[in-house]
């Protein structure tokens, strides 16, 4: 007998749903997930997770390569692409069953279908199959259905010349040539991994410098580095259209000064966005509200629809993992009136990106702090002032501190490098307890590891540097 | 007996606000420190909270209400044991008889008036931070750091952080709602009339009731003034000075002719007009004199505590500085090491501001001892009330040509007579004559205050 009463149902099981499932059941709440692919959404089956599978390999392969260098002799070095897919989809199908468990563990019904909201409280299931399955009760509503790549209407995915996320994924030859439109975190995933194993690629991106939504100075870096890797960055350049041959593509991109030129490349890998995945789920029915593609909500994950609430990538920037967690948390634990609890403060929330070298930021940039006026104490160390880096033969990297001159306040943190993507976690942790410079300066900062450089780049934001 | 909640004055200068926000309703039991209401002006939202416990009998003003006079009753509370049948006779009319005022959550702005209002160890009325308990205010660094460069004591924030942590946005909230430096005992009394809650034994000989002096007078030939912030302050601390410090005088006249004459002598050097001028008043000179005097006699220079004595180290002088319907005393710091023009220079400004109520609370604050002067409303001498945490207070008449005794034979010079009050739990009786005889020495020859 299938119980279809709960008091918490989430509608996707991503990270944002399942783990707002795990807390509801924490607390007490007979919790229901219904998910209509796989839990884990797309972070373990189609994003976060396998690009990280698939990245250790590349990042593998560029190390065999230089073996010469650290007293090591490899030659002719070779790769096979369905292995190494095959390796992320086998990792991506492990934590898959993980989360399945832990949604046994917890005792949260999991129900495999389609979710569409029918009224207050009442949520109608059509399964995997297409077979209509009994409506659920549910005292609360919680939306976590993510979100998918956005189109454009000259630039649409094909599955097969004109690749998304999801071919990108799981690519069965390796391009000679590969266009990716967009610079965003996944594109420049993509790009990374697909140079590093060959590919010759060109990265377009409309905006005026690549990872547009970090710090300028490490945009520029990045940059930097991509095009000393072989990649050619195209900025201030948008594709015009593109046309299909047999087994390739010709893109015609138009750049800043206007002029067009037209790029012939085996793949396009289309990285221009996401939008929120807002159609067929009752929403206009239940009079939930929609703004260009995501849910509106309040800073407690309220929709305005009594009962509803919605949390992730489709309420949303910024579309990160780790923010959906926290706001499943967030609002499961203000529905169950725990005292004490604060909205997300966006400024703390850190976005990393894993090609390489790695990007890792949280808080203001440094145009962001002087737009608002404020005046700011910046801090700097670069890679090859420090001697794990040294040592790891990873010498390209910046770590940037800015503060507010006044209070002392940590504003941002934005770091290129190895390993900075789990670096950044310590500023993180010293944001959320309001640190001042002083308390980084006086934290003791193991020797040797990289982390030391996040603690002269304070004290070179007060003119205490030591190691430049 | 049911009572009265009066809408606070959340300024000494506010004249009524907004009753913003009910955050209780009728029928809801209060504890002391729940809030009531939310008011707001132009200026500030501040919040109420109850210093009794009771059940909201009635509320009188509803939400959203505009222009709600200060003192003005808002609600009504009950006792244990009350119903509703008590309520028959409020109805929002004027002053009730003893009612215990509301202690609003965010203390008064920055014009709130003291003559040396430092925080007083507080039985009752006073909202504290979560923290509550006396010692660690737990915060994190930046908010301690921004309630440090804003001068807020942290012990009267309430922290939204984790266990009650103080973190920024409650620091901002607080700077914002215009609480600055310690928040004093004024604070409670801003919204009713004088709170017997910290004169311990006063307490135990109530005063005059309104009703029962309104009786003695024949209606119409009053006219009722309200207090005004700085009125209910004044009444209130120097009532509990009064009452709470055991105060004996100590009286001498000092010969003014060489003061006099220095004074003279030194304005005219003054170059009128350049950067460095000045104009030194015999006021000038008097807080120049009890500084040095703290400084060669320094076990008066000291503050009563539960603990312990405190002995201050600089000669912080408060100078009262009559103003329109009240009076300030700015704080001059250091003034053992300020030369008299500096002296002079900083009391035109601190006094010019304290006339247009702009003084920061910083600026009246704390100081070791005060200096009061009627000499210019022609007073030969008076005693004056001591303004806490001080232990004395200098009370100066005016100078005035007096015959006097010089061996036998009777001349005239100019004498002005001094009192000094002291705070017998820490100065004695020997120990205050030292201090007003050191005094009278730096007066009678201003030269050896240079020494």
């Amino acid at each position: 007998m299938t119980e279809t009463s709960f008091d918490m149902v989430i509608i996707g099981g991503g990270p944002g749903g399942y783990v707002a499932a795990i807390r509801a059941a924490q607390l007490g709440m007979k919790t229901c997930v219904i998910e209509r692919e796989h839990l884990g959404g797309i972070c373990l089956n189609w994003g976060c997770i396998p690009t990280k599978a698939l990245l250790r390999s590349s990042e593998l392969f560029h190390l065999f390569n230089h073996a010469d260098e650290f007293g090591l002799s490899a030659s002719n070095i070779e790769f096979d692409v369905q292995k190494i897919v095959k390796r992320s989809r086998k990792i991506s199908s492990r934590l898959t069953g993980g989360v399945a468990y832990l949604m046994k563990k917890n005792k949260i019904t999991v129900i495999d279908g389609s979710a569409k909201l029918k009224g207050k409280g009442v949520i109608g299931v059509t399964g995997k199959d297409g077979a209509g399955l009994p409506d659920v009760q549910a005292k609360h509503i919680i939306i976590a259905t993510g979100a998918r790549a956005r189109s454009l209407p000259n630039l649409e995915g094909d599955g097969k010349l004109v690749w998304t996320y999801k071919e990108a994924m799981v690519p069965e030859f390796m391009p000679k040539s590969l266009l990716v439109v967009g610079s965003g975190a996944i594109g420049i995933e993509f790009a990374s991994f697909f140079r590093t194993l060959g590919a010759e690629v060109t990265v377009v991106e409309v905006m005026d410098r690549v990872l547009p939504v970090e710090d300028e100075e490490i945009s520029d870096l990045a940059q930097k580095s991509f095009e000393k890797q072989g990649m050619k960055i195209l900025t201030g350049t948008t594709v015009e259209k593109l046309e299909k041959g047999a087994d390739s593509v010709t893109a015609t991109l138009k750049g800043k000064d206007g002029a067009s030129e037209t790029i012939t490349v085996e793949r396009v890998i289309l990285a221009i966005g996401i939008t929120g995945n807002v159609e067929n789920i009752g929403l206009e029915e239940t009079g939930v509200k929609v703004d260009r593609g995501h849910i509106v909500i309040d800073e407690w994950c309220r929709t305005g629809v009594d009962g509803v609430y919605a949390i992730g990538d489709v309420a949303g920037p910024p579309w990160l993992a780790h923010k959906a967690s926290h706001e499943g948390v967030l609002c499961v634990e203000k529905i169950a009136g725990i005292d004490g609890i604060h909205p997300l403060n966006t400024s703390n929330i850190p976005g990393c990106t894993y090609c390489w070298p790695q990007v890792a930021s949280i808080g203001m940039t440094e145009q962001k702090a002087k737009e608002e006026g404020r005046e700011v104490k910046v801090g700097r160390f670069p890679y090859q002032g420090n001697g794990k880096a040294i040592a790891l033969g990873e010498t390209d990297g910046l770590i940037k501190t800015i503060f507010d001159a006044k209070t002392g306040e940590l504003l941002g943190a934005h770091m290129i490098g190895a390993e900075v993507t789990e670096l950044i976690q310590g500023y993180g942790v010293a944001k959320t307890l309001e640190t001042t410079e002083a308390e980084l300066m006086h934290t003791v900062f193991p020797h040797p590891t990289l982390s030391e450089m996040m603690h002269e780049s304070v004290l070179d934001a007060y003119d205490r540097v030591m190691h430049i | 007996m049911p009572i009265p909640i009066l809408m606070p004055a959340l300024s000494p200068t506010m004249e009524d606000g907004k009753l913003a926000k009910w955050m209780v309703k009728e029928g809801d039991t209060v504890a002391p420190g729940d809030v009531l209401a939310e008011i707001e002006t132009d200026k500030a939202t501040m919040e109420v909270e109850a210093i009794d416990e009771g059940i909201v009998g009635k509320i009188l003003i509803d939400e959203g209400t505009e222009h709600v006079a200060v003192n003005k009753p808002i609600a009504v509370l009950l006792e244990e044991g009350e119903d509703e049948s008590a309520l028959k006779d409020f109805d929002g009319g004027g002053a009730p008889p003893a009612a215990a005022p509301v202690t609003p959550a965010a203390p008064s702005q920055a014009e709130t008036p003291q003559p040396s209002p430092e925080p007083t160890p507080q039985p009752a009325a006073q909202t504290s931070g979560s923290n509550g308990q006396a010692g660690r205010v737990i915060a994190s660094p930046l908010a301690r750091r921004l309630a440090r460069d804003g001068n807020l004591d942290l012990s009267g924030v309430k922290g939204s952080g984790p266990n009650g942590r103080i973190v920024k946005l409650d620091v901002e909230a607080a700077l914002k709602g215009g609480q600055a430096a310690a928040p004093a005992p004024a604070e409670a009394t801003a919204a009713g009339q004088v709170v017997p809650a910290h004169t311990g034994s006063a307490a135990a000989i109530p005063a005059m009731a309104d009703e029962e002096i309104l009786g003695l007078y024949e209606p119409g030939t009053y006219e009722v003034v309200p207090h005004d912030n700085m009125r209910r302050i004044i009444a209130e601390r120097l009532t509990m000075a009064k009452s709470t410090i055991p105060h004996f005088y100590l009286s001498v006249d000092c010969k003014l002719d060489a003061l006099l004459a220095a004074r003279q002598r030194l304005n005219a050097m003054s170059v009128e007009g350049s950067p460095s001028a000045f104009k030194i008043s015999v006021n000038d000179m008097i807080i120049k004199a009890m500084a040095m005097a703290l400084q060669k006699v320094p076990n008066a220079n000291a503050t009563w505590t539960e603990q312990g004595v405190l002995r201050h180290r600089s000669s912080d002088i408060g100078v009262a500085v009559s103003i329109d319907g009240g009076l300030f005393t700015p704080v001059i710091r250091h003034s053992e090491v300020k030369s008299l023009s500096e002296i002079s220079n900083e009391m035109k400004d601190l006094a010019g501001r304290a006339r247009n109520r702009r003084l920061a609370p910083h600026e009246y604050q704390g100081g070791t001892t005060s200096i009061s002067n009627l000499g210019m409303m022609g007073i030969k001498a008076f005693d004056a009330v001591i303004n806490p945490p001080h232990s004395s207070i200098l009370a100066v008449g005016a100078g005035e040509k007096r015959p006097v005794i010089k061996g036998d034979a009777i001349e005239i010079a100019t004498i002005m007579s001094c009192t000094l009050s002291c705070d017998h739990r820490v100065i004695d009786g020997v120990l205050g004559a030292e201090l007003i005889d050191a005094f009278k020495g730096f007066i009678e020859e201003p030269v050896t205050m240079l020494v």
